[in-house]
């Protein structure tokens, strides 16, 4: 059966050749090998999330007066609705998890350099595309704690100089968070930000295709001394096989923690009563939210928050071109990238444990 | 009456003066009747305008120097019994303080020629006198109790008036007190609330439950149905007060209606008696309906631990609250049938919550079974995956 369907294509299609890449293309095998899964489990979390996010729109409604009542309706009377809402969730927190992971991964075993700086460039786009998923998503159940972690998170963006306030307007839709601003958020995470995605998705694929999988410097110098010791896999079918073995685990993850761990609904939003005490954003942008909170009000002349936001910009547009600081000879290779991501890991990290218990 | 006038040479002495002649300019400005316009002339007469000592603080300017203490609620009530006066000012603030005053306890002794009871300016305060509303004046809710209990709590001042100086000590004791001092509450009731504050009297024994009726509307309307009404008159009895005490009003539990140290009904009634029994009756409905409460919550609390969405159940359980807190009303009817039709409400709204909590612990249930299997076959999944390529590589 599968061999006369796989003949019907050959015939009109030349599936041998079209595949032939795939056959052709090799995994390099050494110690570090495993690092090369995260690209691959978060391509599988973003698959999973726009298969449970098409689910969720077959109910999901936007809009102030029906949103908390349309997830609570998925959550409680749509068939296997609370697993799906659980799981499109879950994963999306796992995904911006690997997808940090892979970022912090490519560095350490330096695959941004020479020829791949297009493939970090496009990869860190993806991965600032994925924070404003997920920043975008927090709002759309329209609970409390999403409202006011999108008051606080609109409102840092108002500090932009010049033109933070058409931006935290444009955002909001207005000059508050109200449906408007949750119709908005909506349109950005169903419609824009998936087409931004799939674009820079292929073109990432792409270049990962095109340039091949990287080696890790210290690796490259053994295999360039011994020759024979340069180990490959074929990437189809032995490391597709095993990549599908990482998937199956993740989605086993994604199961307990749905199961286990349903996502809360919380209470519906009411912009008519106080912020809760101690309201903090989710946990991916905690580190730079502690961060702004650290900084004194005032710095020089300069607003406090102002020089924080300010900062974080540059920082990620540096974080964007860092290939292009990395020399291309081998013998002069700078150190100091290492050093600053062991410092930027740290920092991230520390800051986003600090900020979780901070009150 | 000085007001409007600008110069005002009172103050360029008394505020060189010693403690109960001195009055600054700092004190007199934060007394609303200076921030209306109002001097010293306004009660004292005089002539402000004359920097002699003698000729402003003449009696042919009308000056009338300290004001005695038994005319201090005529001086006051000539303007504050002015309604057409008082409107320039606050066209709501009431004219009737002094006719209440004449009414009161402290008023009737003093028109007896007691000059030890409490006049205007002892409570509101002098020179420096504040509107009730604002947070440092003596009357202001907050302070008020602390005011009366200034002469009312201080034994040596109270010998000979025959009362108590305990009331200050027992309502800080009280619930009403918690309202109003932890919750915050200024409607909370205090001094005033029961005994009126103009008209400060005990409110009389056959009067008490009309003062507690202010506030508590409902359980009034149950106590009139009831069959202790016509008994605590019969037996001049005061009401409310008789199970809930007056001062050190505590925060009433069921246990009033057990037969423990906080229990009220067997003070009067016989062990074994039809009364009794209503009593165990209606005490075990509410302990039932409460029970019942809190077993739902529990298990609906687990639930929703467990991530199951049971918000709407918790949200109906605030329906079965009211009936039991509805139930502790109506006990004031003392009628088992009326009380036990709110016990029913209640158990059969905190049935149907226990009911969406089982449910939910049901589909919890359900959901790690689902999991476990779907465990299983991702576990056989990656077995047959890592079998596969062993062999396709070796």
């Amino acid at each position: 059966m599968f061999a006369t369907l796989r003949n019907w294509f050959d015939e009109r299609f030349d599936w041998d050749d079209l595949i032939a890449p795939l056959r052709h293309k090799t995994v390099p095998t050494h110690h570090l090998s495993y690092w090369y899964f995260l690209g691959g489990i978060t391509l599988f979390l973003f698959g999973i999330q726009v298969a449970t996010g098409i689910l969720l729109l077959l109910y999901y409604r936007p809009g102030a007066n029906e949103a908390f009542e349309s997830v609570q309706y998925i959550m409680t009377q749509v068939r296997f609705g609370w697993l799906i809402r659980s799981i499109h969730s879950w994963s999306a927190n796992l995904m911006i998890f690997t997808a940090f992971a892979h970022m912090f991964s490519v560095l350490f075993l330096k695959a941004y350099r020479k020829p791949r700086e297009l493939t970090w460039v496009s990869g860190m786009l993806l991965l600032f595309l994925v924070m404003g998923f997920g920043f975008s998503g927090y709002l759309l159940p329209w609970n409390t704690l999403a409202f006011f972690a999108t008051k606080v998170g609109t409102e840092i963006t108002g500090q932009v100089p010049i033109m933070g306030k058409p931006m935290m307007i444009f955002l909001r839709g207005g000059e508050e968070v109200t449906g408007a601003t949750l119709t908005r958020f909506f349109g950005f995470h169903v419609a824009v930000l998936p087409g931004l995605a799939t674009v820079l998705l292929l073109l990432h694929l792409l270049l990962v295709q095109r340039l091949g999988i990287s080696v890790p410097p210290k690796v490259e110098v053994q295999w360039t001394a011994n020759p024979s010791a340069k180990r490959e896999m074929t990437f189809f079918p032995n490391f597709l096989l095993r990549e599908m073995m990482a998937w199956y685990v993740a989605l086993g993850v994604l199961g307990v923690l749905a199961a286990v761990f349903p996502w809360n609904l919380g209470v519906k939003a009411d912009p008519f009563v106080p912020a809760p005490a101690g309201i903090k954003p989710e946990w991916y942008f905690l580190f730079m939210f502690q961060t702004l909170k650290l900084i004194p009000s005032k710095v020089w002349f300069i607003d406090g928050e102002v020089l924080g936001v300010l900062a974080f910009g540059l920082v990620g547009l540096l974080w964007l071109m860092l290939p292009f600081f990395e020399s291309d000879q081998p013998s002069n290779m700078k150190r100091w990238i290492t050093g600053l991501a062991v410092f930027v890991l740290a920092y991230v990290a520390g800051m986003s444990v600090y900020g979780h218990f901070a009150k | 009456m000085g007001y409007g006038q600008t110069k005002n040479s009172c103050l360029d002495c008394h505020a060189a003066l010693p403690d109960r002649l001195g009055v600054t300019q700092e004190k007199f400005s934060q007394d609303i009747h200076a921030q209306k316009g109002l001097t010293c002339v306004s009660c004292h007469g005089g002539d402000p305008d004359s920097d002699d000592p003698d000729k402003a603080m003449s009696p042919k300017a009308g000056w009338k120097g300290k004001i005695e203490r038994k005319q201090i609620p005529q001086l006051c009530g000539s303007c504050h019994s002015d309604p057409a006066y008082i409107r320039q000012f606050n066209p709501s603030l009431r004219t009737d303080q002094l006719g209440q005053y004449h009414t009161s306890v402290h008023g009737k002794r003093l028109a007896a020629g007691d000059a030890k009871v409490a006049v205007c300016t002892d409570c509101h305060g002098v020179h420096d006198l504040r509107a009730p509303s604002d947070p440092r004046s003596t009357v202001n809710p907050v302070n008020v109790a602390n005011t009366c209990a200034r002469c009312h709590a201080d034994a040596n001042y109270m010998k000979g008036y025959s009362i108590p100086t305990d009331q200050f000590a027992k309502y800080s004791l009280s619930v009403h007190h918690q309202a109003l001092m932890v919750r915050g509450d200024l409607s909370a009731p205090t001094c005033p609330t029961c005994h009126g504050n103009h008209g400060a009297a005990p409110p009389g024994i056959d009067k008490v439950q009309n003062v507690c009726s202010n506030c508590h509307a409902f359980q009034d309307q149950m106590y009139e149905k009831s069959l202790h009404k016509a008994a605590f008159q019969a037996a001049s009895l005061p009401g409310c007060v008789v199970c809930h005490g007056n001062h050190a009003i505590s925060y009433p539990t069921d246990a009033k209606l057990g037969t423990g140290p906080d229990a009220v009904c067997m003070r009067c009634h016989t062990p074994g008696d039809k009364c009794d029994q209503a009593r165990a009756n209606i005490l075990a409905d509410l302990v039932q309906l409460d029970q019942a409460i809190k077993g739902a919550d529990r298990l609906l609390g687990l639930a929703e631990s467990s991530g199951m969405e049971v918000s709407e159940a918790r949200l109906a359980q605030d329906q079965a609250r009211d009936s039991l807190t509805k139930a502790r009303v109506t006990i004031h009817s003392f009628r088992t049938d009326l009380v036990d039709q709110d016990i029913q409400a209640g158990l059969k709204i905190a049935a149907k919550n226990l009911k969406a909590g089982k449910e939910a612990m049901v589909e919890r249930a359900r959901r790690r079974a689902g999991l476990g299997v779907s465990l299983i076959a991702i576990g056989m999944v990656l077995v047959g995956l890592r079998l596969y390529i062993k062999k396709i590589e070796s």
